[in-house]
């Protein structure tokens, strides 16, 4: 099932690249358009790229199939985690606590358009970040799967 | 008959429709409330940048919740589906 040579070295080059645009994305959410969801499809899209590419079994001994379903769970377990760490410390329900505190992600941001500072926007880019884990293995496990179902006219009757 | 009142029935609508976007002036929506409050307060309440992000991830973080729980559902059904598939060939994937 996997594809032609140059395909294989194309998937193998563009994987970093977009890693890299993904994490971009995911990273910059409360600054730059995108955010997790957005981010977490780009990262996606590259582990997609590599089992489309490559044989799916190739791609299963250099990926466990399990680190994506923890990928997953964690990413889920902070998202709410991040919410009820908000009611643990005396605040309502998904309430922003580390906005404008100091600290991590606490600095303080002029109105109005300014450059973007990384450490801003308390508790939105730790829910980005799991976000972002979330769907890359969301998206990721779905395809794994449908791919699962695949096979080549030669080896299947 | 009938391609006579289908005929009389897509002009008037698509007149009708046609009136209605020219109508509307571009760059002044009708209501513009909540657009003004979260440009004029969301940097200071939330923090960040983007308003879009703080609407997704502060100001509607329930729904963003739900949202990752839709997503956790469509794998869980995909993973459900394609297993049950799987189970009466001697292709062993797991």
């Amino acid at each position: 099932m996997s594809m032609s040579k140059i395909i294989r070295t194309t998937a193998d080059v563009m994987f970093m690249f977009i890693m890299v645009f993904g994490f971009y994305i995911v990273l910059h959410g409360h600054l730059t358009p995108g955010g997790g969801f957005q981010g977490g499809a780009v990262i996606a899209t590259a582990f997609i790229l590599l089992i489309v590419a490559h044989h799916m079994d190739d791609f299963l001994g250099w990926f466990k199939k399990d680190s994506f379903q923890t990928c997953e769970m964690s990413g889920l377990v902070l998202f709410i985690g991040t919410a009820l760490a908000a009611i643990s410390l005396g605040y309502l329900f998904f309430m922003n606590f580390l906005s404008g505190k100091g600290g991590l992600f606490g600095q303080f941001v002029p109105f109005g358009i300014n450059q973007g500072f990384m450490s801003t926007a308390g508790t939105i880019p730790i829910m980005n970040i799991a976000v972002g884990i979330e769907v890359l293995g969301g998206l990721t496990i779905i395809i794994l799967y449908m791919t699962s179902g695949i096979q080549s006219p030669e080896e299947g009757k | 008959m009938r391609t006579v009142v289908a005929g009389i029935t897509l002009v008037v609508l698509g007149v009708s429709l046609l009136y209605a976007a020219i109508s509307i002036p571009f760059g002044y929506p009708a209501m513009s409330d909540m657009d003004d409050y979260f440009l004029a307060h969301g940097q200071e309440q939330t923090g960040a940048n983007n308003i879009v992000t703080s609407v997704v991830f502060d100001y509607r973080g329930f729904d963003t919740l739900g949202e990752a729980c839709v997503l956790f559902t469509a794998v869980s059904g995909v993973a459900i589906l394609f297993r049950l598939r799987k189970k009466e060939e001697d292709y062993e994937y797991e």
